[in-house]
């Protein structure tokens, strides 16, 4: 850091934070097109809503390790409490519901389990004897940490919220060092029992949509129609792109959803393969960053929840991206800090947030090994 | 914690764990997950470059014909004129709806939408269901025409919510006189799916493209078809139109003129009144057909449109087969209006008209006795024309033979077939030894020398037959019919007659009318024109079911006749045939008023006009009075249309060859004579002995 910058502004974690703002800047373009070039339909939100949530994230940043340690089990407790109290006014209520009203706020506490649960997994293993961690005794609470808010999001039913919960949680125990057998075995049994999900655990609209996936000209004007459509849009924006607010995919609606899961088709129609490979440039100086800020951490608790942070954003990148492209059955998640709406934006602000906190702690504590602390 | 404190030591002698080791596999681990997003991040950019870059030309043409849609403008059909310009079959702006199944989510409830919008009954519904249920998906539908601006503004509006519905801006076939020409010109409908896979043309399965489906429509499809026009236009998903691209007009097909003299069809039409029948008047000096009326007929309009059900029923069971076109596909036995054409035979075999014989209410034939109808005393040809006196002929088609006779009957029309741009025509018998040795096995009988001398038995024919027969006799000349104004019209051959000899037959018919005949009230109510003519009356049933006169109507006798005017010097020609009509009597008075009309309109119309007021309108008029009190006793409960139109008249054909079979059954079955002149008006107060002979 040369002295010209001032040492609080130089002590900010640049290299995501570029890169950040650049993509919500994209996105509230992309928006703008997205509403047939009407900024204040969508891309006013989008701004507005980064600008409170980066303020959050901001907040978030300056908790210190014990008060966050001191908060974890209650704060996952309580979003299970939440998750629970979903489960009930939908059964009240009757037909499945997602969130809870809370005057203006709708809170979908799905979203919020996805920090917490990585949150909880990292203080687990954090403070779990060394030598404990290959025990399969050890196992049990992890498990339940996962179990208990898959099976109520499942129950809802979310398939998608499901599998980004189960891989924050998979990434977080991976790293934490179980037995790679463990995920060998668990990897064959799964795949083993991958028909007895699909046939007993999916909907038909779920199983339908992954037939859909694996042969999407089967029904060209029927399920297959989202993908198909989302490729024409990306195909026909060639290198450059059509220019912006000159799709005729989004704009003429015959790309599905252009201003949440498929946005990218949106952007790629009118920007070409020159915008995909920005965005997936800004997303890995993200991810990169992420991962670097867990491998600077002083503890196993930072490191893991950094690290679990970075995998549940990868993880909404990831899935989006694949569906787009027609590499992934469609299903509703959003791409990060571009999509239009609230809840996943507060979700992957949450891990921003968590992710800038521990880079603040590295930065006090200089790395000391995997001291439990 | 010290819960699982315990477990620690066990633990430790299976795996080594510590600090380090777990720091370690961290940073291992956190490379692979590192290496495994990359990978993913890398699979992506490449999976997009494929995309975009690699397989950029398909995709662009993909989104093009995603964003362009290319509709055509089905052409508008050529008009159908009569002989002076006047349209028969014309095109009517309208606002239309049709669906498109495949396009449909679903068909019922998007119906029932549009049965809210429209007004259509239960029924109409039930049709559209029932033909989008049958139709090949691709195939449009058609909903209503019609519509006025705000049933059309009202869908519209509605088409995001309606996926498959087509509503637009077009033109339908009209035909101004309705019933009248329906057998005549025939009716336009959507092209089938059979009709689409022998030419798979988009415009076919365009919606509102109809193509000719019968008679004239279909004969003539080449020249009205026209060519369609091409609209390019932007649309969305759900197709609402963003905006015009490129439009090319739709080429009207070329128009076609007949030599029917239009008010005339309709005057002939609506003069046959409530019988069923048909008249058939020609031009004799170029064959030129003006008019070629078949009642009851049916409304070509409804058939154009798609019929529905309520009517078709209303039109399936009525026993007069309005379906049928009786100019072409009726068949009756000719009865005595042959005999004049006999008389130029027996002319041409060398008869001399003085010849006489007397008819003592019959004549010996070989050795059986034949009824005449009347009792005429000394006959000979003239009479035997004017009184049609059965026994003269008996005698003298036994005496020439009836070879010779049938070769006369073959040479002025009677079963042969025209040249005409018809879809079909039955061309009857004229029975000869030949052909009933041929057709039945059996040996030419003197009684069917008798049966075929007055024109029963196993002759058939039909009355375009009958007119160029008329034709023929009035002129001498071998007239062609023709339908086409602009058709070549060679000169006609002549037959080998003297003037005198024609116009000796001239007289004899002139008498029919003017004189001593069988028909005085069939006289001109027009100064310095005479018409000729010769009554005929066809039995249907033998003497023992019923006289012929009263009693049900599908036992009555058919009436005929055939005509020319003036008679001295023959201009028009022509045959009027009334089913069951109960004898001539039902036949000539519309010949009549209907040369009266050619004539002398405003006369034509003073002769109608009161007829029509005590049958209850004009012919249109009274169908659609007919239609509504069907449909209202009919109620909901009707047979479906079949699906295809075509379908109707194959079956209404295939029905008339019954028909004529029957006939011929008739003919085989009767013993000896079945005499039977033309019945005078029951004014003249002569009973007809008509029964078996001897």
């Amino acid at each position: 850091m040369s002295g010209i910058i001032p040492a609080p502004v130089a002590r900010q974690p640049w290299m995501m934070l570029f890169p950040l703002f650049g993509l919500i800047g994209f996105g509230a373009l992309i928006l703008t097109s997205a509403a047939a070039g009407d900024f204040d339909q969508y891309a006013k939100g989008h701004l507005l809503r980064f600008a409170i949530l980066f303020t959050m994230a901001v907040v978030i940043s300056r908790f210190n390790k014990p008060t966050v340690q001191l908060l974890t089990y209650p704060g996952y407790i309580g979003v299970l409490l939440l998750l629970l109290a979903v489960e009930v006014m939908g059964q009240v209520q009757g037909g499945s519901q997602r969130w809870l009203e809370a005057g203006p706020i709708r809170i979908q506490p799905s979203e919020l389990m996805k920090p917490a649960a990585v949150l909880a997994l990292a203080h687990y293993y954090g403070g779990l004897p060394v030598g404990m961690v290959p025990n399969f005794r050890a196992l049990i609470p992890a498990g339940a940490i996962i179990l208990l808010p898959i099976s109520f999001v499942l129950l809802q039913p979310d398939l998608g919220t499901s599998l980004a919960i189960a891989f924050g949680g998979f990434v977080v125990m991976f790293l934490a060092g179980l037995p790679l057998r463990w995920f060998l075995a668990a990897g064959a049994a799964g795949l083993a029992l991958l028909p007895v999900a699909f046939f007993v655990g999916l909907q038909e609209y779920q199983q339908k949509r992954v037939l859909t996936f694996l042969d999407p000209e089967n029904d060209p004007l029927g399920d297959g129609y989202q993908i198909t459509q989302s490729k024409i849009a990306i195909g026909s924006g060639g290198l450059f792109g059509k220019g912006f607010n000159e799709g005729s995919q989004s704009h003429l609606n015959y790309l599905p959803e252009p201003h949440t899961d498929f946005v990218f088709a949106t952007m790629a129609e009118e920007w070409g393969f020159a915008g995909g490979l920005f965005i997936l440039f800004c997303f890995g100086l993200i991810l990169f960053w992420g991962l670097k800020v867990a491998s600077n951490a002083a503890d196993r608790f930072s490191k893991l929840l950094a690290a679990g942070m970075t995998a549940t954003i990868f993880f909404y990148i990831a899935i989006n991206l694949l569906m787009v492209m027609g590499f992934a059955p469609v299903v509703g998640i959003p791409l990060p800090f571009i999509s239009h709406g609230g809840s996943s934006m507060m979700t992957n602000m949450i891990c921003i947030g968590v992710l800038m906190m521990v880079h603040r702690w590295n930065r006090k504590a200089p790395r000391t090994g995997l001291i439990v602390g | 914690m010290g819960l699982f404190g315990r477990k620690k030591a066990r633990t430790k002698r299976r795996d080594l764990v510590s600090q380090t080791t777990l720091d370690n596999a961290f940073t291992r681990r956190t490379f692979v997950i590192g290496a495994g997003m990359g990978g993913i991040g890398t699979i992506l950019a490449a999976r997009m470059a494929y995309i975009a870059i690699a397989e950029n030309e398909r995709w662009v043409l993909e989104s093009e014909s995603n964003r362009v849609n290319l509709s055509l403008i089905p052409p508008r059909r050529g008009w159908i004129l009569d002989r002076n310009g006047a349209p028969l079959a014309s095109n009517r702006a309208d606002f239309r709806v049709d669906v498109i199944p495949d396009r449909m989510d679903d068909a019922a409830a998007t119906l029932g939408q549009l049965a809210g919008l429209l007004n259509l009954s239960q029924n109409a519904v039930a049709d559209i269901l029932k033909k989008i249920d049958d139709a090949r998906g691709f195939q449009p539908i058609e909903v209503a025409t019609g519509l006025d601006y705000d049933q059309f503004a009202a869908i519209s509006v509605r088409l995001p919510d309606l996926p498959g519905v087509v509503p637009q801006r077009g033109f339908s076939r009209y035909y101004p006189t309705g019933a009248t020409v329906g057998h005549l010109i025939g009716y336009v409908g959507p092209a089938s799916a059979e009709e689409y896979e022998e030419n798979p043309d988009p415009i076919l399965i365009t919606p509102g493209y109809k193509i000719g489906k019968d008679a004239l429509e279909a004969q003539f499809e080449e020249e009205l078809q026209g060519t369609p026009g091409a609209r390019r236009v932007e649309v969305t998903a759900s197709g609402r139109i963003v905006r015009d691209l490129e439009t090319r007009e739709d080429k009207q097909g070329a128009s076609v003129r007949l030599t029917i003299d239009g008010p005339l069809q309709d005057y002939a039409a609506r003069r046959i009144g409530l019988e069923s029948g048909s008249c058939v008047v020609m031009d004799c000096d170029t064959g030129d057909i003006l008019c070629m009326s078949s009642m009851p007929s049916f409304d070509p309009n409804s058939f154009s449109a798609g019929i529905g059900r309520v009517e078709y029923s209303m039109l399936r069971e009525d026993e007069r087969v309005p379906l049928r076109n009786k100019v072409l596909k009726g068949l009756y036995p000719p009865g005595s209006t042959v005999k004049p054409m006999h008389c130029m035979a027996f002319l041409d075999a060398g008869v001399k008209p003085e010849e006489a014989i007397i008819c003592g209410g019959g004549r010996r034939i070989g050795n059986r006795f034949f009824n005449c109808w009347s009792n005429h005393g000394r006959v000979d040809m003239a009479k035997a024309i004017y009184q049609s006196c059965d026994s003269y002929f008996y005698h003298f088609a036994q005496q020439v033979g009836f070879d010779q006779v049938a070769k006369w009957a073959h040479k002025m029309g009677l079963g042969e077939e025209f040249d005409l741009p018809v879809t079909s025509q039955f061309y009857g018998t004229v029975p000869d030894p030949a052909w009933k040795q041929r057709k039945y096995d059996q040996a030419w009988q003197p009684y069917d020398t008798v049966n075929a001398s007055i024109g029963q038995g196993y002759y058939l024919v039909n009355p375009l037959q009958l007119a160029v027969m008329s034709a023929r006799l009035a002129t001498g000349n071998k007239v062609v019919p023709h339908l086409r104004m602009d058709d070549p019209r060679p000169e006609f051959e002549h037959f080998d007659f003297t003037a005198s000899e024609i116009d000796y037959v001239r007289k004899a018919m002139s008498d029919v009318v003017n004189g001593p005949g069988t028909a005085g009230r069939a006289k001109l109510p027009i100064e310095g024109i005479q018409m000729a003519g010769k009554t005929g009356t066809a039995q249907v049933v033998s003497l023992s079911i019923s006289n012929g006169k009263t009693g049900p109507w599908k036992y009555r006798d058919h009436g005929l006749f055939v005509f020319f005017a003036p008679f001295d010097k023959p201009k028009y020609a022509g045959a009027v045939v009334i089913e069951h009509g109960g004898g001539s009597g039902a036949a000539y008075p519309i010949a009549r008023d209907v040369m009266t009309f050619l004539f002398d309109p405003v006369k034509g119309m003073e002769a109608l006009r009161p007829l029509e007021e005590q049958w209850g309108g004009t012919a249109q008029q009274r169908l659609d009075a007919k239609y509504r009190a069907y449909a209202q006793a009919a109620g909901e409960v009707v047979e479906p249309v079949p699906q295809r139109t075509e379908q109707i008249f194959d079956q209404v054909e295939a029905e008339a060859r019954l028909a004529q079979r029957q006939s011929e059954a008739m003919a085989a079955q009767a013993e000896g004579s079945r005499a039977e002149g033309s019945r005078p008006p029951s004014t003249s107060g002569e009973v007809s002995p008509r029964g078996t002979g001897e």
